[in-house]
């Protein structure tokens, strides 16, 4: 019927469509898998249920809260209308103190108590994470 | 003061300048036999204030002239000499100020060498390439200008974030920015080029000189910033996915493809689409890439002052350039068939069009992957971040193919060809997965996936040590750039499944001890320096081959600003890096101290020199 050109050709689009959806598809799906939300004290306390996945907590460290020993870093996020207690095992950023902004990113185990993994490290001394600022409520 | 008054006049001589060589453009763009004396010398005029204006903020701050802002918020008397230098480039106002700087020595720098190319075209690239100058000048002068004044006059300056102190992230800015902005040379000439209709296999020949300036450039620049962030960050890592890093990579990937693209125009005068739309989407994404990184968008260390302003104006100034680059492209490109040919299945051809469309999908993933978060921030002011796992999930699998494809492409013939010795190249693609397993039989973890990709990586590798001594082989720089990056791929896998770490909390005098590491925290002493006070602690290090190594890495305080930073200690040697950084948690005894075993770091920077040489090898080759 139609000459082979055509069908090639055909062949061709076909292809390059099923690659893009293929390839779209695959990317939303990562995406939807891998993506880490960011929650405050406060938005942690209002949660209907625990979900498993990784999670980031941002807010203050609270004052006179660090407390550590040979394998484990812990402390108290707050942002000043709630605050959740987090233990940490790895390595600190250089700008970790009290009465500073933090992000932790980690596991949740409940409401009171997560467990981090990571804690980001900032590198300016008045810079704040837009994350934690907005958690603060521009404090 | 004096340098303030001069470095900002000149950048207004700079400006007025550019607005006459558009009218000297449009003169001789009418009668254009010959290209107008004047054109080149305003050009150079141009640049020269441009280099007058940069000298004095560089004066201004190496005598620390604290009557201007810029100094002040950014450098310190007591900071050396070097890093009052390097302050200059170091913060938004001075960085704009060197792409400036760039622009106006590349676009003169263009205007001599291509004397053998036509009047007409060397005219048109001028006028793109002053559009993008004038709208950086406008954008410097308006909303941020780097010689704005002080007064009271302060005694002393705010100083420069310690991290930034360093010799490798000096030089950073520069190299990254001569690679980004080699691209807009590329972009003004291909502009100019669609316009007249001269996108052929001569006019592939003359830009590809351009094109491997700014793809060597962005090579060493992201490896320099690679570089800095391993030793500096103490993360012990050389690549995050961060937002900052990946706005890097995807510019070099656009570029990287481009370069393949232009090689097959220059030989066979196709793709010549592909070749348009490469430009201009690299240097978009350049663009782009100081749009979110000097807006305050995303979050890192490059993000200076946060001014709403700066953003919107490098937005509308990056759609005016798009609208204006898509708006040419469908006007005056017509791929009218004169040039299409049919090529086979198995060609050269082929093989390089597939290579864009894995580069188009990495792009993507990349792009993606950074620019949703900001999206939905927007949409819907939810924050979320998008970590390793993602890149790595989707990266990976399609890593495979594109590094058999590395090592097959080469080989086509263009339009037809048959794969000459099959028999070996089936035997050494069973060698390699032999040997892939043979590294990994004693890992448990992600078997298939680690097996297939150092197979495959390994394949590309043997097939381009081989072919540096089978024939004379003409195309040595691909065979370079082909084989150092097999070897980064590899020393990549080999670093990330060979590592190992050991955090733990120590006070001095205490022992940490597991069955391969001995960790001894011997003392720590005090050191003071002009600019900042340290803490140097000293370990011995002990593996369970009874190797000794003593680290002595050091926690500074910087006095101006007051910011803790660590030092990291590293032994590097050809196969193995051995990494410690300490850091101290507040008000307490305890040290937090990281330990890492990294084989083959040092192969991964070499490799990428490696890859690099082979471009620079490919520019001076006739």
């Amino acid at each position: 019927m139609y000459g082979r050109k055509v069908k090639l050709r055909f062949l061709f689009i076909v292809l390059i469509l099923i690659t893009l959806i293929l390839s779209v598809f695959l990317i939303l799906k990562a995406l939807e898998e891998n993506v880490v939300y960011f929650q405050s004290p406060t938005e942690i306390k209002l949660l209907s249920e625990l979900n498993k996945n990784k999670i980031r907590v941002g807010g203050m460290v609270k004052k006179n809260s660090i407390s550590i020993n040979s394998n484990e870093v812990n402390f108290i996020i707050t942002d000043y209308k709630n605050e959740i207690n987090v233990s940490y095992t790895g390595a600190v950023p250089n700008l970790f103190e009290e009465e500073k902004g933090v992000v932790a990113e980690g596991f949740l185990k409940d409401r009171n108590f997560f467990s981090a993994t990571k804690i980001l490290a900032k590198h300016d001394e008045n810079y704040m994470p837009p994350e934690v600022k907005e958690a603060l409520g521009e404090k | 003061m004096i340098y303030s008054l001069i470095g900002y006049y000149s950048l207004i001589f700079g400006l007025i300048f550019g607005l006459f060589l558009f009218y000297l453009s449009y003169k001789n763009f009418k009668n254009s036999i010959l290209l107008d004396n004047k054109i080149i010398v305003f050009s150079f005029l141009q640049f020269f204030f441009v280099i007058i204006s940069f000298l004095s903020l560089i004066f201004s701050f190496v005598v620390s002239d604290f009557s201007n802002v810029t100094v002040f918020n950014n450098s310190h008397t007591t900071k050396p000499l070097f890093y009052k230098i390097s302050g200059t480039w170091g913060n938004h106002e001075g960085s704009l100020l060197l792409w400036l700087l760039v622009l106006t020595l590349f676009i003169f720098i263009f205007l001599v060498r291509a004397k053998n190319q036509s009047v007409k075209y060397r005219i048109l690239t001028l006028v793109f390439q002053q559009v993008i100058i004038i709208g950086f000048f406008i954008f410097l002068i308006k909303t941020s200008n780097p010689f704005n004044y002080l007064f009271p006059i302060p005694n002393e300056g705010l100083g420069l974030n310690p991290i930034l102190q360093d010799p490798a992230l000096a030089i950073h800015p520069p190299i990254l920015y001569l690679g980004y902005v080699g691209s807009s040379i590329i972009f003004s000439s291909v502009l100019a080029a669609t316009t007249l209709k001269m996108i052929s296999s001569s006019w592939a020949s003359h830009i590809k000189k351009w094109v491997l300036i700014s793809w060597i450039f962005l090579t060493l620049g992201i490896l320099l910033g690679s570089i800095w962030a391993y030793y500096e960050l103490g993360w012990g890592g050389f690549w995050f996915w961060d937002p900052v890093e990946n706005v890097s990579l995807m510019p070099w990937l656009a570029l990287t493809t481009l370069l393949h693209c232009i090689l097959v125009l220059e030989k066979k005068s196709v793709l010549t689409s592909w070749v348009i739309i490469l430009s201009i989407a690299t240097f978009t994404l350049s663009m782009c890439g100081t749009f979110l990184v000097r807006s305050g968008i995303l979050n890192s260390v490059h993000t200076f002052a946060n001014d709403p302003e700066r953003g919107l104006f490098i937005l509308i100034f990056l759609f005016v350039l798009i609208f204006l680059s898509v708006f040419i492209f469908f006007l005056f490109h017509k791929d009218d068939g004169r040039n299409s040919y049919n090529f086979f299945w198995m060609s050269k051809e082929t093989s390089i069009l597939l290579n864009n469309w894995f580069m188009m999908y990495f792009l993507s993933v990349v792009l993606i992957g950074t620019v949703y978060p900001i999206f939905l921030d927007v949409i819907s002011s939810q924050k979320i971040s998008v970590g390793p796992p993602f890149y790595h999930k989707l990266l990976i699998p399609f890593l495979i193919p594109f590094l058999l494809m590395m090592a097959i492409g080469p080989k086509l013939k263009w339009i037809k060809s048959n794969l000459d010795d099959k028999l070996y190249l089936i035997s050494l693609f069973i060698i390699s997965i032999l040997l892939a397993f043979v590294i990994l039989k004693n890992f448990s973890q992600n078997i298939l996936i680690n097996t297939i990709l150092i197979s495959s990586a390994l394949y590309l590798f043997f097939i381009t040590l081989r072919d540096f001594f089978v024939k004379k082989y003409k195309k040595i720089s691909q065979n370079i750039a082909h084989f150092g990056f097999s070897l980064l791929i590899l020393s990549i896998l080999f670093n990330n499944l060979f590592s190992s770490e050991i955090i733990t909390n120590l006070k001095v005098g205490e022992t940490f001890e597991n069955s391969e590491t001995k960790i001894v925290f011997e003392s720590i002493n005090q050191k003071k320096e002009k600019n900042y006070n340290s803490i140097v602690a000293n370990f011995n290090i002990q593996n369970s081959k009874g190797e000794e190594d003593t680290f002595s890495p050091e926690l500074r305080i910087y006095n101006q600003p007051v910011i803790a930073t660590s030092e990291a200690d590293i032994k590097t040697t050809l196969m193995s890096d051995k990494f410690i950084v300490i850091n101290i948690v507040q008000n307490q005894d305890f040290f937090n101290v990281r330990y890492q075993v990294k084989p083959f770091m040092m192969w991964i920077w070499l490799s990428v020199i490696l890859i690099s040489i082979g471009g620079v090898i490919s520019f001076y080759k006739k």
